[in-house]
């Protein structure tokens, strides 16, 4: 394994809803280091795809390699993949009956079996790089939207993963707290994580984005750098999009 | 818009630009709304209907009430030493609760027929289970953990040794057919209590696995118990439990029983913990998930704790009902609580016209008292909790805190 190697593959996948095919014909490859932005309209399967690639939903046709282990469903093998991938989600799925720190502190020390005095440390320094350092002995629903997914974000670091799947992180949040979590994210992409983002923050995926993929219908229909792809897009489909979502 | 505010913002009224200048005060409240007239407009005369029900409570409290007073405690007799004390004589033309045969049977009531050099260590069970019931209990206690772990492990142990006997430590073994009382009772209740939940869970774990077997077995479990009366339940443990052991084991007569509440509440524990369980987010499992926690890290680190917290009150209201099915146990032949009284009242030297009503009415104050107890207990929980913990929803909307601003709600 060397640095070339691509830090996710996806190789024809499929996936199924019961009769529905959510997702069809998947090729994707993403570098170390590297930040995709996923956009499309809703029910285009962009949570979907990011879902299968740590298992939250399993794919029945094709191959996904993440960090060169291939997932199968093997759950010693899917759990050895969760842990080298944060999720961040649409409603911040925090705790609610653990404080912020114990949030954090809870997978360092039940999944890697670090001491509780070492998972606190490491837990109040990604704390206070997402700048709430001073809300670790308070409870989740103590906290606002935006601090929450802070949190959230704080929380899938604390695991050191190599790689950063965010769903619909600013969706949930009243607008005045968009910019607190985007700011934390840039700060994330700006350090080299490599990432994948659900997001119709288009702002966001110009100033962070390598490549913007675009989904329709369960397939990647487009797929581009930021630049030529808000300024030049070549299929209907996505020239329809922009047109409705960048007004 | 009050017109003071336009006034006030020099606004002239047809303007459709307005700016508030200065805040509008906050007034008192019409005396309507407050006060003790306010209360009870409020709650016991706000409609029609509210009010005919206030009257006929009222009037059921006055039908009901004097009379019970005056056979529990104006009539009643209160000394003597056999039932001629409590006889209409002529000094006496009325005769209510005959408390000397309370008082002279006590003990029965109490131990059954437990030898009676041997009842200091009923004393001391009774004693430890209050100290351990309180230190679980009592929200704010120290070492609550240690708490609980001596609730579920060191005090069923210490209690078996103490009740049943230990000849090794110098305590003859006593035959539980010599139990009895409220001590059989608060066996029965305490061992139900104990066994059902851990139980109970397991069983709500087994009936949503994944995994067919489990599934099905949990499933056929609580829906079979579930379906048929505790009585059944009691007569099966007594009756076929022994045709499933090897005779030289056959299980003494009350543990059969202890089975048979320990499964019965098993099952209805497990529907308890089901609904607590289908109460919390699939974001949660996912959350644990996606942080690489697995099946039983996942259940009992993020899962069953915030759906134990959810279900607690209605435990709580299932260990009530628990209390009470436990006087069912006499039907095969344990003397609980409500059965040595039963035996006393057919005592020939307390026969009297009223024996049996005062056995009886001391039996409803007692499972009264104990059971409002927990009630009270429990509604003093949900409150706590529902305060203690803000949650998903209305709650969290309305409890954002600015940043820096120390928690306007206490800790839980």
């Amino acid at each position: 394994m060397t640095e070339r190697d691509p830090a996710i593959e996806m190789i024809g996948v499929h996936k199924w809803f019961g009769e529905f095919h959510v997702l069809r014909d998947i090729n994707l490859s993403v570098s170390r280091g590297e930040r995709i932005v996923i956009c499309g309209p809703s029910g285009s399967g962009k949570s979907t795809m990011i879902r299968c690639i740590n298992a939250l939903e399993e794919h029945q046709r094709g191959r996904i390699v993440v960090d060169g282990i291939e997932l199968i469903q093997d759950l010693k093998r899917i759990d050895q993949v969760r842990r080298e991938i944060g999720m961040v989600f649409q409603q911040f799925n925090l705790f609610p009956h653990l404080t912020i720190l114990d949030n954090c502190t809870l997978a360092p020390v039940w999944v890697h079996g670090m001491p509780k005095k070492d998972a606190e440390a490491l837990a109040m320094e990604f704390l206070t790089k997402v700048r709430i350092p001073e809300q670790a002995q308070k409870y989740p629903g103590q906290l606002s939207g935006g601090q929450q997914q802070r949190v959230a974000i704080a929380r899938a670091l604390c695991m050191r993963p190599k790689i950063m799947l965010f769903d619909e992180p600013t969706s949930a949040l009243d607008p005045e707290m968009v910019k607190e979590v985007l700011d934390t994210m840039v700060q994330l992409a700006m350090e080299g994580m490599t990432m994948l983002v659900v997001t119709h923050e288009m702002g966001f995926a110009r100033q962070v984005a390598n490549r913007i993929v675009f989904m329709d219908d369960g397939q990647i229909v487009e797929m581009n750098e930021p630049e030529a792809f808000f300024n030049n897009p070549q299929h209907e489909r996505t020239k329809l999009f922009l047109s409705q979502i960048l007004v | 818009m009050s017109a003071g505010a336009v006034t006030d913002s020099h606004q002239r009224a047809d303007q459709a630009v307005f700016v508030r200048r200065e805040p509008s005060p906050a007034l008192p409240p019409p005396v309507t709304l407050t006060g003790p007239i306010g209360w009870l407009r409020a709650n016991l005369f706000s409609s029609v209907f509210n009010t005919c029900l206030t009257i006929i409570a009222v009037l059921l409290i006055a039908w009901l009430v004097p009379p019970m007073i005056r056979f529990l405690i104006i009539d009643a007799v209160w000394t003597g030493n056999d039932r001629d004390a409590c006889l209409v004589t002529e000094l006496q033309p009325r005769v209510g609760a005959c408390w000397p045969f309370i008082g002279e049977r006590l003990a029965y009531f109490t131990y059954g027929s437990y030898p009676i050099a041997e009842r200091w260590r009923v004393d001391a069970f009774f004693a430890l289970l209050a100290f351990s019931t309180a230190w679980l209990l009592w929200l704010d206690a120290p070492r609550r953990g240690l708490g609980a772990v001596n609730f579920f492990v060191l005090l069923p142990i210490a209690s078996y040794l103490l009740l049943s006997g230990a000849p090794i430590l110098g305590l003859p073994a006593v035959d539980t057919a010599l139990w009895g009382g409220m001590m059989v009772t608060i066996v029965v209740a305490s061992v139900g209590i104990v066994v059902s939940l851990p139980l109970g869970i397991l069983l709500a774990l087994g009936r949503r696995s994944k995994m067919p077997a489990v599934k099905l077995l949990s499933v056929m479990f609580i829906e079979f118990v579930r379906g048929v009366p505790l009585i059944t339940v009691l007569f099966m443990a007594s009756v076929m439990l022994p045709l499933f052991v090897p005779p030289s084991w056959s299980p003494d007569k009350l543990l059969r029983a202890l089975v048979g509440v320990a499964l019965f509440s098993a099952a209805y524990m497990a529907e308890v913990v089901r609904a607590g369980l289908q109460g919390i987010p699939r974001g949660q499992y996912e959350a644990a998930a996606a942080l690489g926690l697995g099946y039983w890290k996942t259940m009992g680190l993020i899962i069953l704790p915030q759906a134990l917290r959810i279900t607690i009150p209605i435990v709580l209201n299932n260990y009530v009902a628990l209390f009470k099915d436990t006087t069912l146990v006499f039907v095969v032949g344990i003397f609980d609580f409500l059965k040595t009284i039963e035996v006393a009242r057919n005592d020939p030297k307390w026969a009297t016209p009223v024996t049996s009503a005062t056995g009886y009415a001391f039996a409803a104050i007692v499972y009264l008292i104990i059971c409002y107890s927990m009630s009270l207990y429990a509604r003093r929980l949900e409150l706590r909790l529902g305060v203690a913990e803000p949650r998903r929803g209305r709650a969290r909307r309305r409890l954002r805190v600015p940043e820096g601003n120390g928690g306007v709600l206490g800790q839980p």
